[in-house]
């Protein structure tokens, strides 16, 4: 399943940042971040909530990068 | 600017004012400290905070550390002014990247808004305007003169001219009439229609256009790849590198028996952090990318991600499918010969006795005949399968059909120089001429074919199904390179592999369809280019690239575009690194203090930033 979220950062390189810890967190099959178009498009992995597992994604991506949102 | 930019801003200005101020006393030791830091703190407590949060969280080497550390040392080793000047420039710098972007993601964002609002269906007291989500299919509902057509469907009244600009790029009007179908996004321009929907507004071609657009980015090019791997490795390797400039020359000069200058070497280590922030190169390249998908579908040219728009650029090799894509797809008449009457009369009785078929040679007959065809002057009509039709027209006979026909009735057919479809036509049981039929070349075909050579590709090529004959004239006509006729679905997909493995590497294969039956064909080429792919959603699903249009020389611009965005994307990443190597190396030796440092990290990302935004200028390709 893929779904879309709206975020909210300020620099391309924290977006770069936002990705990989999004990419590694459990549940996630892949993650893509737009920066330009402020979105995060991520797969979930068969069976997975993804409620939950974006709970896990944004306290990972906080924990990165303290300045940045995601709009669940 | 928005409220954080402002906020910003202001904390910029009170800092610049302050510097100033305290320029102008005369205070020494301690109290000087306590002065400068007022100016320090107020422009960037949030980046010491954000590096000490980085640091707390095991994510150490980040800009804000660069930063930190930077001005901090420089505040230490009793260089104020120079340690409250970086972190100010650093914070401008910022701003105006966080400007510019913001600015140029709304510019870029208003040029694709071709998102209809309402869609006005006719209620109890008059038109009532609904949200276009809202409708059902078969729903009639009436778009007024300069008002968006919101979703796909059929006129079933009024006629109006419209503009599909928003749509194609090209400011061609289209007329259309009752029992045209229209599509959304285009604006009406002259009269009221009312149009009866026949997909939902989730399905229409206006809404799976922004759809793609806007995820356009989720696929992401080399070259952004590049960078991010760049920055990762970089980062850590210039702190360590400070780290080492830091100590190593002391220790070694100490060791030598000299001074060790600790103050002078560690001053070089932090204009060297100063100069190291990757975030011109960072912020450049997805930036370039986004104008230049953006500029190209405001032309027009809807790429799917910036991965296409990078291979599109490398593009050698450009395979086309015929009929539909370089011609016409339309059969036409092109010539009447050997007329033993007037050539209107000889059409008109053509067109006549073909008139109860439905074969599309008929058709182009009727067309080109332009008079309507009153069928009561037909009679006795008989459809000789494989060979053509006899009948009485105003009571003379008249058979028209192939050579197979004109034998049959003892006629000899004079056959005809030029390839195409024949039709001969014999009235009264004389031979009366022919009448050939062929598909057209689109005007603007062989230029195409010529400019394509002309921006770099190597060779064009032409697949088709189409008999021997006729290909090669068509190719010979436009000037395309290499032809391969009579081929079947199947067969296109093994020729474009065979082209495939022929080539070399870096040279990567177009192949342009009309996006009806080469689905297989488009996904097995580098690049699929789906053209004219107006109201044809299969198509707009399985090409990498559409072109909004039907004109052949979309192909060149697209090339065009994606050159010139490329090109962006490697002057930013040589600008960019380049210069900073150079202030690296420059910084190292001593040559260059903080002042140059602030230049080779916020003028570079200024530079960068504004020529990314270059891109979006793509109207003269």
């Amino acid at each position: 399943m893929k779904k879309t979220y709206k975020i909210d950062v300020d620099c391309a390189n924290c977006a770069n940042k936002m990705e990989e810890a999004a990419q590694k967190t459990h549940g996630v099959a892949n993650a893509t971040v737009n920066f330009m178009a402020l979105k995060m498009i991520v797969e979930f992995e068969d069976g997975q909530e993804p409620k939950a597992v974006m709970q896990e994604v944004r306290k990972n991506c906080k924990k990165i990068e303290d300045d940045c949102e995601i709009f669940l | 600017m928005n409220k954080k930019q402002k906020k910003m801003l202001a904390r910029i200005l009170v800092t610049a004012v302050l510097i100033v101020i305290l320029g102008q006393l005369n205070v020494t030791g301690y109290a000087r400290l306590a002065l400068y830091l007022i100016p320090y703190l107020v422009v960037g407590y949030d980046i010491l905070l954000k590096a000490l949060k980085g640091i707390r969280n095991k994510q150490v080497f980040d800009e804000n550390f660069l930063m930190a550390v930077a001005t901090v040392g420089a505040i230490v080793l009793g260089e104020y002014t120079e340690g409250v000047a970086v972190m100010l420039f650093y914070q401008i710098g910022e701003l105006f990247q966080s400007y510019a972007v913001g600015k140029s993601r709304k510019n870029i964002s208003q040029l694709m808004d071709i998102r209809p609002d309402y869609a006005n269906i006719e209620g109890e007291h008059g038109l009532e305007q609904v949200d276009p989500d809202e409708v059902e299919i078969g729903t009639v509902i009436v778009v007024q003169p300069g008002e968006k057509i919101p979703i796909d469907g059929v006129v079933e009244e009024g006629n109006a001219t419209l503009n599909t600009s928003a749509l194609t790029g090209e400011s061609l009007p289209r007329e259309v009439r009752v029992g045209d179908a229209v599509i959304s996004g285009c604006i009406n321009m002259t009269g009221v229609l009312k149009i009866r929907t026949t997909k939902a507004f989730g399905e229409s071609t206006v809404s799976k256009i922004l759809d793609l657009v806007e995820n356009a980015n989720s696929k992401k090019s080399q070259s952004e790849r590049f960078i991010s791997r760049f920055a990762r490795y970089y980062t850590p390797a210039v702190c360590y590198g400070a780290l080492a400039l830091a100590v190593v020359p002391p220790v070694i000069q100490m060791l030598m028996g000299g001074t060790a200058q600790w103050g002078l070497w560690i001053y070089r280590a932090l204009t060297f952090l100063v100069i190291s922030c990757p975030c011109a190169l960072v912020i450049s390249i997805p930036l370039s990318f986004f104008a230049g998908i953006g500029g190209a579908s405001r032309a027009g040219v809807l790429i799917k991600g910036s991965n296409y728009l990078e291979t599109l650029a490398q593009t050698k090799y450009v395979v086309f499918d015929k009929t539909g894509t370089l011609t016409r797809g339309v059969f036409e008449v092109v010539g009447i010969h050997h007329s033993q009457m007037e050539n209107e009369r000889l059409l008109e009785y053509a067109a006549l006795a073909e008139s109860y078929s439905s074969h599309p040679i008929s058709r182009s007959l009727k067309e080109a005949c332009g008079k309507t065809i009153d069928r009561s002057r037909v009679t006795n009509v008989e459809e000789i399968s494989g060979n053509g039709v006899t009948a009485k027209v105003d009571g003379v006979s008249v058979a028209v059909g192939n050579d197979k026909l004109m034998h049959k009735i003892g006629l000899t057919a004079i056959s005809c120089h030029q390839v195409g479809t024949v039709v001969h036509v014999a009235v009264d049981g004389i031979y009366a001429g022919h009448i050939l039929i062929s598909d057209v070349a689109k005007p603007t075909s062989a230029q195409a074919i010529r400019e394509l050579q002309k921006v770099g590709v190597k060779k064009t090529v032409m697949l088709t199904g189409d008999a021997d004959r006729v290909a090669q004239q068509v190719a010979r006509e436009l000037g395309v390179d290499e032809v391969h006729s009579e081929l079947l679905p199947a067969d296109k997909v093994d020729k474009i592999e065979a082209l495939l493995a022929k080539k070399g590497d870096k040279e990567k294969l177009a192949f342009v369809g009309d996006g009806i039956n080469d689905a297989p064909v488009l996904s097995r080429a580098d690049i699929g280019v789906a053209m004219g792919a107006l109201g044809s959603d299969a198509a707009i699903e399985a090409a990498d690239i559409v072109l909004m249009d039907d004109d052949p020389m979309k192909m060149v611009s697209a090339i065009r575009i994606a050159r010139k965005c490329m090109r962006i994307v490697y002057e930013n990443i040589y600008l960019a690194i380049g210069i900073k190597m150079v202030c690296l190396l420059l910084g190292a030796v001593g040559l260059a203090n903080m002042w140059v440092a602030i230049f080779a990290d916020v003028g570079v990302m200024v530079l960068a930033v504004l020529n990314a935004i270059r891109a979006l200028l793509v109207k003269k390709l």
